[in-house]
Formats: C-alpha cells, sequence, structure tokens
C-alpha cells in the first residue's frame, strides 16, 4: 500500500461547508474528477492533498435532476475541472469562475463520456 | 486613459509546438486579464479503456504524452498493482526508478532548451539539446525507444540491464553532469537570462498551494511537496529532498529543475549502487476489482491516475490529470501585470503540456 | 564574470567538432535494443493469429485461410507485443525503421503471401 485514501461520501448540499473545512486546513485540491458507475449514477471526486495526506470527497448524482454547486468560488481553479466534468459527462455545474458553456473541449460529440460504453474489441 | 485591447496568444505560437489560446487583454503593455482556452486536441484517451484491456492500456499511457511517458505508464501500472495488490520485485521498481529520473533529465534538459529559445538565446537551446541527445542515447540503449521507453507493463518491467551496464552509466553520468553544469551555469549566471527571469511571473507560497500548483512550480515558491516522498517504486530505500526555491518567479523555476536534474543523477547513481538481483516482473492473474488513486512525480509535478476496475478485463475508468491541468490556473493568477513580451516565457515556465492536459 | 558566463562555451564550440551528423551520408548507427520495424519469417508462420490479437493497434491482420500475413506500417508503434507473443519465434523486431510512405494505409504493400503450394520446399518466400 503506497498511502491509505479516505473517501468520505457528503450529500449534495453538505459539499461546499465539506470543501470549505478543506479551504481552512489549507489543503491543495489535486483533482475533480468524475465516474459514471450506472445509467443516471455518477460519482465526482474531489481529492485534496494536506501535506502528502490524501483524501477524498465523493458525491454521487443524477444529472438529470441534480445541479452540482460549483466550489470555484472557495477553491478558483476548480473551474477548470468542473468545466471539463460538464463537458466530458453533462452534468450541470451551477456558479463556476468562468463558465465556457460546453467549449471547453471542443468535440465532435456532445457529452461523449455520459454515452454508454461502445462496442468492445473481441 | 489608456485603452484596452484583446490580443489573441495562440493557438498556433513559436514559442510554444502545442495549441494553448489566451486572450489577452492588456492596456498599454500591460496585460490585466488572460482568458484561456484549451481544447483543441482532446483525444478522448480515457474512453479507450472501455476498449483496451487493462494490460494492453499501458501502451495507450505510456502515449498520452511524449516527454512524460514513462512515468505515466509507470504510475498507471502501479495503480493497477495497487487495486490487484501486486508485490513488484525489487529488481523492477528500482528499474523504473533509474528509468523514471533518467526521463527527469532528459525532460528538464529539454525545457531548459526550450526556455533558451523563448528567450532569444539560440546557442544556449542548442547546446541544452545536444548534451540531452547523449542522455538520450542512454535511454534508446537501455530500453529500445528515445522518448516512448515501452519498458512498463503490469507486474513489473519488459527490460533488464546488466549490472555491469548500470554501472558504466553510472559512471558515465558523472561525466555528464560537468558538462551539464557547464551549460545550466550558463542559465544561473549569465545577465541576460537573468534579465529576462527574475522577478517575472511571482508566485506567493500561498497562492501556489491554493491554487493547486503541482511540481516545480509549487517547489519553486517555497512548497516543499514532492510525490517521491510517497515512497513509491524505489524512493523508499532512496530518500529525496523536495528540492524548493523561495523566490516564486520564472528564475526560481528554472533553478528547482536545474537542481533536480543533478539530484536526478544522484538518484541514479544511489540506485545503481543499491539494485537488487532477482526476477524483473511476475505474473498477473485475475483482474482489477477496485479504485485508485495513483500519484507520482513527473517532470512537471504531480500526475494522478485514478483507476477503476469492476472486475472485467475492461476498466471501468481511468482518468488521468496531468501537472500542466493543475498549473494552468496558476498561471493564469500570474499574469495579470506583465507585460506582453514576458507572457511566452512565463507560460514556459510551467512547461506546459497541452497534449496530455486534455489527453 | 557574469557578463563572459558564455564565453567558455563559446570558444570551446570553436575548436571542437560538430555535435551533428551529415545525415544521409553519415547514418547513426543504431542500439541493438532499439525497437524498430517488424520483420517476418514467413515461412515459420503457422497463421495462429496471435499476434493479430495481441497487436494493441490492430496493426496486424491473419488470414488463416488465405495463409497470408499483413502489416500496417503505419498503424505499428513498435511496442513488440507481437514479437513476444508468437509461438513459432517468426517476428522479430529490426532496429532500423521501415522506410517513409508516401500513402497512407499501405496495407496492401507490406502483404507477405505463403508461398502457393504448402508443400513445395524451397519456395522463396516474399520479401517486404
Ligand atoms: S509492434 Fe506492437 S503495434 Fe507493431 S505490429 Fe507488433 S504488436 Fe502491433
Ligand atoms: S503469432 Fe507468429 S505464428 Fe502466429 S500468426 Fe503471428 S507470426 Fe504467425
Amino acid at each position: 500500500m503506497i498511502e491509505s485514501q479516505p473517501t468520505e461520501i457528503v450529500t449534495l448540499d453538505r459539499l461546499k461547508d465539506a470543501v470549505r473545512i478543506k479551504w481552512a486546513a489549507h489543503a491543495r485540491l489535486v483533482q475533480i474528477g468524475c465516474t459514471k458507475t450506472a445509467e443516471d449514477q455518477y460519482e465526482i471526486n474531489y481529492s485534496f492533498d494536506e501535506n502528502l495526506k490524501f483524501s477524498n470527497l465523493r458525491i454521487v448524482v443524477n444529472p438529470a435532476t441534480d445541479r452540482v454547486p460549483s466550489i470555484s468560488d472557495i477553491y478558483w481553479n476548480a473551474f477548470f475541472y468542473e468545466n471539463e466534468v460538464h463537458d466530458l459527462f453533462g452534468i450541470t455545474i451551477e456558479g463556476m469562475a468562468i463558465d465556457f458553456k460546453g467549449n471547453f473541449y471542443r468535440m465532435a460529440v456532445k457529452h461523449p463520456f455520459a454515452a454508454p460504453a461502445g462496442q468492445k474489441k473481441s | 486613459m489608456s485603452k484596452r485591447t484583446i490580443i489573441p496568444f495562440g493557438p498556433q505560437h513559436p514559442v510554444l509546438p502545442e495549441p494553448l489560446h489566451l486572450d489577452l487583454v492588456v492596456e498599454d503593455e500591460i496585460v490585466v486579464e488572460a482568458v484561456p482556452s484549451i481544447g483543441f486536441i482532446h483525444r478522448g484517451l480515457e474512453k479507450l479503456v472501455e476498449k483496451k484491456d487493462f494490460n494492453e492500456f499501458v501502451y495507450v499511457a505510456e502515449r498520452i504524452c511524449g516527454i512524460c511517458s514513462c512515468i505515466h505508464g509507470m504510475t498507471y501500472c502501479q495503480g493497477v498493482e495497487e487495486i490487484m495488490n501486486l508485490q513488484v520485485p525489487g529488481r523492477a521498481k528500482y528499474l523504473r526508478t533509474i528509468w523514471g529520473e533518467f526521463s527527469r533529465i532528459h525532460s528538464h534538459l529539454l525545457w531548459l532548451g526550450l526556455a533558451a529559445d523563448a528567450f532569444g538565446f539560440e546557442s544556449l537551446f542548442m547546446h541544452s539539446w545536444r548534451i540531452r541527445e547523449k542522455i538520450l542515447d542512454i535511454i534508446e540503449e537501455t530500453t529500445g525507444g528515445r522518448v516512448i521507453f515501452g519498458t512498463s507493463k503490469v507486474g513489473g518491467v519488459r527490460r533488464d540491464v546488466t549490472n555491469e551496464r548500470l554501472k558504466e552509466i553510472s559512471v558515465l553520468l558523472k561525466t555528464y553532469a560537468g558538462e551539464i553544469k557547464e551549460v545550466t551555469d550558463i542559465f544561473l549566471n549569465d545577465n541576460s537570462v537573468k534579465h529576462r527571469l527574475c522577478g517575472v511571473g511571482v508566485l506567493s507560497k500561498d497562492d501556489a498551494l491554493m491554487l493547486g500548483a503541482v511540481g516545480p512550480m509549487l517547489r519553486a515558491s517555497g512548497v516543499a511537496q514532492d510525490m517521491r516522498k510517497l515512497g513509491y517504486a524505489a524512493y523508499n530505500d532512496i530518500p529525496v529532498e523536495p528540492i524548493i526555491d523561495q523566490s516564486g518567479d520564472c528564475y526560481g523555476r528554472c533553478v528547482v529543475r536545474i537542481k533536480e536534474v543533478f539530484q536526478a543523477i544522484d538518484i541514479i547513481q544511489r540506485a545503481v549502487d543499491k539494485i537488487p538481483d532477482g526476477p524483473i516482473d511476475m505474473k498477473v492473474t485475475g483482474f482489477p476489482n477496485g479504485e485508485f488513486f495513483a500519484r507520482t512525480e513527473q517532470p512537471r509535478g504531480e500526475v494522478i491516475y485514478y483507476i477503476r476496475g469492476n472486475g472485467t478485463k475492461h476498466l471501468q475508468r481511468m482518468r488521468v490529470r496531468t501537472p500542466t491541468f493543475a498549473n494552468l490556473p496558476a498561471i493564469l493568477k500570474v499574469i495579470p501585470g506583465c507585460s506582453v513580451a514576458d507572457i511566452p516565457i512565463l507560460l514556459l515556465t510551467i512547461d506546459p503540456c497541452i497534449s496530455c492536459t486534455e489527453r | 564574470m557574469s557578463l563572459f558566463a558564455f564565453t567558455k562555451t563559446v570558444l570551446g564550440s570553436m575548436v571542437s567538432k560538430p555535435a551533428t551528423r551529415m545525415y544521409p551520408f553519415e547514418v547513426r548507427e543504431a542500439f541493438p535494443g532499439t525497437r524498430g520495424s517488424i520483420a517476418i519469417e514467413i515461412e515459420k508462420c503457422i497463421y495462429c493469429t496471435l499476434c493479430a490479437r495481441k497487436c494493441p493497434t490492430s496493426a496486424i491482420v491473419v488470414n488463416k485461410a488465405a495463409r497470408s500475413w499483413e502489416i500496417d506500417r503505419l498503424r505499428c508503434i513498435s511496442c513488440r507485443a507481437c514479437v513476444e507473443a508468437c509461438p513459432k519465434d517468426c517476428l522479430s523486431q529490426l532496429t532500423s525503421y521501415s522506410p517513409a510512405v508516401a500513402i497512407k494505409g499501405g496495407k496492401d504493400f507490406f502483404h507477405h503471401p505463403a508461398p502457393k503450394v504448402a508443400a513445395a520446399p524451397g519456395a522463396a518466400p516474399a520479401q517486404g
């Protein structure tokens, strides 16, 4: 085991408070990444690093009904990741510091990562 | 009284062969705001995990970026090994460390050359790359590729190097260190270099941390964070002290990178002294089931591989966060207040690699 | 001092040999381990298609019925997976890269047809 990576699952409305605690502890925002776990169920991981101690906040959302609040008013650099999550997965994120409105990546397909997996290589 | 104008920077710009576009809002000669736009070369490599099985994907991971190729492959393998609970043989770990440090030397020499080119010191650029060529020769000899090493695989490495050859390389590096020093001393002492780098784009310690900067960018601002401290590969036995600089400007980033070149040489020599004998790989059975965030220190900074397997031969999700992605917001914050002429070199000091940023 | 930091290097460059080569006339020698293009000894091949299945870029197409083995040089990434997979050891990796081509998708240009009559020994295998 290289390092332990505790993951705390938070609800959407508690997300910003949890992030504020991280900010107060001077944690560095390492990444925000989304994973599609099932149809209409997406996990978003917010990873932080406090002096080489890694930790995660995780929210589980349904893009059809949930609107994720942006944390870019706390961690300014989060808008990069949030635009990425929005472009690739089609998750609505509100209040990003710079909103590229779906033009962060120039792609032929809209929200490619939300599409079902392509046909498998035989 | 001054009027605001917008100057587009990129996507094609002589200083950077990769497409990064900035809209620079300028007042007179001073930039007041920069609006980035990337996304010209999104390749969708992360989506490819659904088509390639997890062993094959090593080849894709190695090709996410040309310059950090070795460490990309290694990080991916580490992540999968961690999920599958594989204990990689010691020799493989040491070889990974040695090749990883070689890629750091060649990447930093490449950057030094590009930086010299960006501030118009052509001959220094050529000298940096002349020495880089010798490092590339060692890499090609030991791995078979010049920049795409192709040595990583889940469960170990694909090639071995004899102990005698490693010893010779270690001696060879000592002579190269002298040559590198001759060139890097110019970076550190020459007036014209200092004139272009000192005091440009200062990033304070707090800003660097809270804007999520990584790698030499973060360390040049005085934050001692280096993922090698986590002790992956052989860094457990070969402790690394992060190299920091307090200035936070372009010159500081240059100094950090130069010192890291010599640190890398030192690490290789220590690793060669300690490398254990034994097998270089192990048999891998079964499929990964679980998740892990693999973190390693690339020449450009911390890279993150989020790997999630669901017990089949295809991974469910693989996400890469490359160092440039993390460094771009930080550089955007330091651009306001700089003069237009400083933007190219300022951007270059994060060692941008856009194609791996967008994957 | 700092004004003349570069002087030593400049003087050194004046008296030393050039660091570059006159390329077409003087070709750099490849290392024995360099991963170059893939070569096949077609007479040893048993058309088991293992190499084609292992190839991450699907550069190899093996047709068992037609007894043909072809490689698309432009797809090949010289990863050596096919060489490691081949049970007959008939694939090898050269240290030189494949020559430049003018047409993309030149799969047919690298066709290695098998001898027409399998029993005829000594039939010259086609080279590519
Ligand atoms: S070297 Fe790799 S890419 Fe090339 S043909 Fe063999 S398996 Fe395919
Ligand atoms: S793996 Fe070897 S024997 Fe089998 S088809 Fe390929 S080249 Fe022929």
